[in-house]
């Protein structure tokens, strides 16, 4: 095992049971067979439709889930199995929903101070807070912030409250799942910006997952694009979005709309029939087959595997 | 906006509305002297961010505000007759046969205990006297034609059993049932993934082709917008900061508040720089401001920007900015009662 690589995610299954009938339990594959790495201060964006497995790709990584099968590495070490708690100040997540995922009863103080309890990152009360304003000044928030109540702050001061907990153990790894996606476009710059600026600062990587494509495309170094639970293309941020191969990305990314009256209103796109198969009825083979314009005999028999199409953009598809 | 005598007058006209809300923390002014105009078959983009009044500005066309809001202010005039005065019943006359909506979310705007053949036909015999046999045919037709395949098995299912995008297209298929002439679409695409995003799209693109038919389309994401509209508002804190084409907006905007949207956002020709985000946070609407609502968030805000709400001022023949910056460059605009 190469230690040059952060993360690293080999083969990973994520399978939810579901009750489909009396006595009857269907297993649902949220994730199903995912490979990536992710090297220390990059950042990988992890793009799809709802219901693709992203979500459930981030949580597992932090082992929030027990994972069905696969591994997980954390600088080389192995973590599938491991007590998380020693891992936990290493690899942190910020949620996307900054209304739901702070305490109200707790002031910002308290929130940021909390990761700083459990894993005894100080020696006195007075190192503590201090660490506190620090942070809070890292992810511009005022000193006199400290002691108000979340419910009493706008939904982009939330999400940087979101953050400098996350900060708050000096990680060098976030699952930031939707973080930007809840905000105001206005808000949304002064985010995407902080976390660029903190991983220059920090050097943290981060998994960025997001549904705006724009907006990976912005923060990430490289993307991978998850459908049914799989990962079907993965390549440099560029190279993905200035020639994907794979239909379902293709097709993903002709249908983001470009804010740009020419453009938007000459570009043709490739708009695809009808909606995501259940997870729970998956297709055979190739789970995008059934929207694929290029599906052929051969996709509905076998899973393609990703394969290298030179410099690392990898794509998994019979017949690009 | 110039209304000549003796011309046809537009489909629709906006004049200087103000939406007010009674809170127990004072009254919220939503919207603030809102003016824009809807041509026949045009689509008009509305776009600004939560708060900035644009729902508001849409719902109190339709007259369905929440009971503690009114207008306070202004005429909504539909082909030359203001609706603000009509009656519960005109209002319904109105809403349906002329002027439709579709919401954000499809789940909760469809009813979950009636099939969607169910509320498409009442839809129809509520504004028509078809018999339950012509209203259903007819809410085949419209299904079919919103891309539904298989309408009649449709026909008799409930809302749970469909999918976000298909829900959608129930929703427009039912607003579309009588044909009206202005298609009001809130967010219409916010709720649902890129690609069937894409779909839905496109099909109201279609259809307005096919029907004539205005649309008001309400929305944050500037791309939808750039792709959808003929002609675009933005919004800020009630008022309106800026209209004009798609082209006027977005090749040559003329507010600080414009400007700065179209720099916080990612788009193909800044990958590789920093956003340039505006700075704070939007403003309350309790407390606004005396001047110029964006004043305390923008760059280039001067000592006049504090004191007094800057007028709408002509760029050109199609394009209008309130931002005192355009003083120089623009004349006042005249307001013609």
């Amino acid at each position: 095992m190469s230690s040059e690589n952060l993360i690293e995610v080999k083969d990973l299954q994520m399978y939810f049971p579901i009750r489909t009938g009396f006595m009857k339990t269907t297993m649902l594959k949220a994730v199903d067979g995912v490979n990536f790495s992710i090297k220390p201060g990059e950042t990988l964006g992890l793009v799809g439709e709802s219901g693709c497995g992203k979500t459930t790709v981030g949580r597992t990584l932090l082992r929030l889930y027990k994972p069905t099968g696969g591994e997980i590495y954390y600088d080389g070490n192995l973590i599938t199995d491991k007590n998380m708690l020693q891992y936990r100040p290493k690899m942190q997540m910020v949620f996307q929903d900054p209304y739901s995922s702070l305490d109200p009863r707790m002031t910002v103080e308290e929130i940021i101070g909390e990761p700083l309890d459990v894993h005894h990152l100080y020696s006195n009360k007075k190192e503590r807070r201090e660490k506190i304003l620090d942070l809070m000044e890292l992810v511009g928030l005022n000193a006199e912030h400290a002691t108000r109540y979340v419910h009493e702050f706008s939904g982009g001061q939330r999400q940087r409250i979101g953050i400098a907990r996350a900060l708050a153990v000096e990680p060098k790894f976030i699952v930031c799942d939707e973080a930007v996606s809840a905000l105001d476009v206005s808000i949304q710059a002064q985010v995407i910006n902080m976390f660029e600026e903190l991983q220059e600062k920090l050097g943290v990587a981060y998994l960025f997952i997001a549904h705006d494509l724009l907006v990976v495309r912005h923060i990430s170094n490289r993307i991978a694009v998850m459908y049914l639970g799989r990962v079907v293309e993965t390549a440099d941020a560029d190279e993905l979005s200035d020639s994907p191969i794979h239909p379902y990305t293709q097709s993903l990314l002709s249908a983001v709309p470009i804010p740009d009256p020419k453009i938007a209103k000459s570009s043709k796109r490739i708009i695809l029939e009808g909606d995501v198969p259940s997870p729970l009825k998956m297709p055979s083979g190739c789970a995008f087959r059934t929207r694929c314009r290029y599906a052929t005999e051969k996709c509905a028999q076998e899973c393609p595997k990703l394969t290298d199409r030179g410099g690392g953009h990898m794509v998994a598809c019979w017949n690009k | 906006m110039e209304n000549t005598n003796g011309k046809k007058p537009p489909l629709l006209e906006v004049r200087n509305l103000h939406t007010a809300f009674k809170t127990d923390k004072g009254e919220v002014r939503a919207v603030n002297g809102v003016s824009y105009v809807l041509e026949e078959g045009h689509s008009l983009g509305i776009v600004g961010e939560s708060g900035s009044g644009k729902s508001v500005s849409a719902y109190s066309i339709m007259q369905i505000l929440d009971s503690n809001g009114h207008i306070t202010e202004g005429q909504i005039l539909f082909k030359g007759e203001d609706i603000t005065h009509y009656s519960q019943k005109q209002m319904q006359e109105f809403r349906g046969k002329h002027c439709a909506m579709i919401f954000q979310d499809p789940m909760t705007s469809l009813n979950p205990v009636y099939t969607v053949g169910n509320q498409i036909t009442e839809a129809i015999r509520i504004h028509s006297d078809k018999s339950k046999e012509e209203a259903k045919a007819n809410a085949i037709k419209m299904l079919e034609m919103v891309g539904i395949n298989d309408a009649e098995r449709r026909m008799k299912q409930y809302p749970h059993e469909l999918s976000g995008g298909m829900r959608q297209r129930v929703m427009i298929a039912m607003a579309l049932v009588m044909e009206p002439s202005i298609l009001i679409a809130d967010e219409p695409t916010t709720a649902l993934d890129v690609t069937i995003q894409a779909q839905i799209l496109e099909l109201m693109l279609d259809l307005q082709k096919k029907l004539n038919m205005a649309i008001i389309i309400v929305t944050h994401d500037l791309g939808v917008i750039a792709q959808m509209s003929d002609e675009i508002v933005v919004m800020y804190g009630g008022r309106i900061c800026e209209r004009g084409t798609a082209e006027d907006i977005f090749y040559n905007p003329c507010h600080e508040y414009t400007k700065g949207l179209l720099r916080s956002i990612p788009s193909t020709s800044n990958m590789k720089k920093k956003l340039v985000p505006i700075a704070g946070t939007p403003i309350n609407l309790l407390n606004m401001p005396k001047g110029c609502a964006f004043c305390s968030r923008c760059d280039s805000a001067m000592k006049i920007c504090l004191t007094q709400v800057p007028d709408e001022l002509r760029i050109d023949k199609t394009h209008l900015a309130s931002c005192w910056m355009n003083v120089k460059n623009g004349t006042y605009m005249k307001e013609e009662a």
